[in-house]
């Protein structure tokens, strides 16, 4: 669907894949058929430029028709390049790093308040970890001891342009997360029964929120995308496109 | 105007369990009276407006009716891309209180100062903007947004402006409210510098010359017909906010009259003329300085009844 619209973040798109397909695949308490059921558990993609991966997933448990995919960034479509919540599914359109923790923060005080049982899931990047507001938002969330917040931060160590080893660095990552007041667990993000041991364990302190750290490449999948920035911008066509298809097929 | 927004909260939180006050730590005292009776309506986010203002999203989508609450422009332009994208685009039931309109932090200097906020605001699709020119009309709008849905921003000023309640009176959102008729000239004024306003009608009544006051309570959406009328049935139209001209009320006033096709006898801009209000001094002062005050109004009325006629003179002159 990148390859067909022109959008771009193929790369992070692949570095979340197997969290988005754990999450989606029976992890969430989702009903396709209740979108908006008060009930279900709630989900901020804050990296909302791994929207196409968000779609993908929620095409394929039946929130919409997978042949929507295809609209992806055409003219007309409801399916923007980050993620949009005119999409049965999605709760929060985002797009802007930095907004998510603080959206989903609000969800889960909300769930407290009401001392309903759903619980919030936040997916962050590690770019996005530059930003202010997302430590405004974990200070928050300790503090309120929201313990029904799970936070995974996509940890690929590639952020727009550059590694973070170059840009701002982030070690040691786990530590931050657990002085600012959550319970950390590290895992591999493309391991599906290591991520949903992690899910299923949380939360991992009680009265905390929760931060997994899913370690990841960027890219994951197709090797010539692997651990590159340069498909963060890149879009696959042609010859790259058909040759990363058929790693991927050679994988399922 | 601050006191009369939260004792109108504080009135209404009992039948209005879903309403969550949301502070960036400011309210010393002012609060304590709401924050002791609903304390689980109450939240102290911290010196952190941007997440105040995503948290007040995500808490309004899950069916909370959420009041953010600062001074000048920390709930809004230090958080305007939360404010876009996470209340605006979402059409979520926040409301933005910002304590300190125009210069009412006078002394404290001008970071405290929101001169840019209305046309900033009201740039934002589907948000409301509020600016009372008194105590009544700050209670009656925090009323107004504690049902309506929606995004909203609420403008308190520190001066209110001594307008009479008629008896019976109702607020009426998104209209303009006519505080004084007159016929010479309309003073659309927003936010407690209205107060000036009067006194300079005052002053000119003594030479004859007798002002329209509007309070333009509800900045967006504006009360065109209301504008409209003013425009044809008095000589001319002076705007007065304690902002920026640009884009805010005058810059409003003249959008909604241009394209409504009605063109005033004249039309002044009285506001901040690309400056920062760097001068230190009380609010009164300031409005002295900046030329905003009751007597800098009279003489830009004086003035322009003098060219207006000199105008006339050379019309019927040829
Ligand atoms: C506030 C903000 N600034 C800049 C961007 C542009 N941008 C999109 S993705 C990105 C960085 C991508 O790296 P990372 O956040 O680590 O996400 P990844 O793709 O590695 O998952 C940037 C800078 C943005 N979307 N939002």
């Amino acid at each position: 669907m990148t390859s067909v619209g022109g959008g771009a973040h193929i790369g992070a798109v692949f570095s979340c894949a197997d969290i988005l397909a754990v999450l989606y695949g029976g992890f969430l308490r989702v009903d396709p058929t209740a979108p908006k059921s008060p009930s279900r558990d709630r989900f901020v993609l804050s990296k909302g430029h791994a929207g196409a991966g968000l779609y993908a997933v929620l095409a394929e448990r039946g929130f919409f028709p997978v042949e929507q995919l295809l609209t992806h960034y055409q003219d007309g479509s409801d399916l923007s390049g980050h993620v949009s919540h005119k999409l049965p599914g999605v709760d929060v359109s985002t797009g802007s790093l930095g907004h998510g923790l603080s959206i989903a923060a609000g969800m889960a005080y909300s769930a407290k308040l009401k001392s309903a049982p759903h619980r919030v899931f936040c997916l962050l990047s590690d770019g996005e970890c530059d930003e202010g507001s997302t430590w405004e938002a974990a200070l928050f969330a300790a503090h309120h001891g929201l313990s029904n917040l799970i936070a995974i931060v996509d940890y690929n160590r590639i952020q727009g342009i550059a590694p973070i080893a170059e840009v701002i660095e982030l070690a040691p990552f786990a530590e931050k997360w657990t002085a600012f007041g959550w319970g950390v667990r590290e895992v591999d993000g493309h391991d599906h029964q290591a991520l949903h041991t992690a899910l299923a364990a949380a939360p991992f302190v009680a009265g905390k929120p929760s931060c997994i750290l899913a370690h990841t490449v960027k890219g994951k999948g197709v090797s010539f995308m692997e651990n590159s920035v340069l498909w963060h911008y890149r879009i696959p066509r042609g010859a790259e496109f058909d040759a990363a298809l058929a790693e991927l097929e050679a994988h399922p | 105007m601050r006191d009369a927004f939260i004792r109108t909260l504080t009135d209404l939180a009992p039948q209005h369990p879903e309403l969550l006050l949301l502070t960036g730590d400011l309210g010393f005292k002012v609060l304590d009276q709401y924050i002791a009776r609903f304390p689980r309506q109450f939240l102290n986010v911290g010196v952190a407006e941007q997440n105040m203002s995503g948290l007040a999203a995500g808490l309004a989508l899950e069916g909370h009716t959420v009041f953010t609450y600062s001074i000048g422009n920390f709930p809004t332009l230090r958080c305007l891309e939360q404010i876009r994208n996470d209340i605006c685009y979402h059409g979520a039931n926040v409301k933005i209180v910002c304590i300190g309109g125009g210069m009412s932090y006078g002394a404290v200097g001008f970071s405290h100062h929101a001169t840019e906020d209305l046309a900033i605001l009201r740039s934002l699709p589907g948000m409301l903007v509020f600016s009372p020119c008194d105590l009544w009309e700050a209670a009656e709008a925090a009323r107004y947004l504690v049902s309506h849905r929606g995004p909203a921003y609420l403008r308190l000023d520190k001066s209110a402006a001594p307008v009479n309640v008629e008896p019976g009176e109702a607020f009426r959102p998104g209209s303009i409210r006519t505080v004084r008729e007159g016929s010479d000239v309309t003073l659309a004024a927003t936010g407690g510098i209205l107060g000036e306003a009067l006194l300079a009608a005052d002053a000119l009544a003594e030479q004859g010359i007798f002002c329209r006051v509007l309070s333009v309570h509800t900045v967006k959406p504006l009360d065109t017909d209301t504008l409209a009328a003013a425009a044809s049935e008095t000589g001319g139209i002076i705007s007065i906010e304690e902002h920026a001209v640009d884009g805010g009320l005058g810059g409003a006033i003249s959008e909604a009259l241009m394209e409504a096709g009605v063109f005033p006898g004249f039309f002044v801009r009285m506001g901040l003329r690309n400056t920062f209000s760097s001068a230190v001094g009380s609010q009164q002062y300031l409005r002295k300085v900046y030329s905003l005050d009751a007597a800098a109004i009279a003489r830009t009325v004086s003035a322009r009844l003098a060219r207006g006629a000199d105008r006339f003179l050379t019309v019927a002159a040829r």
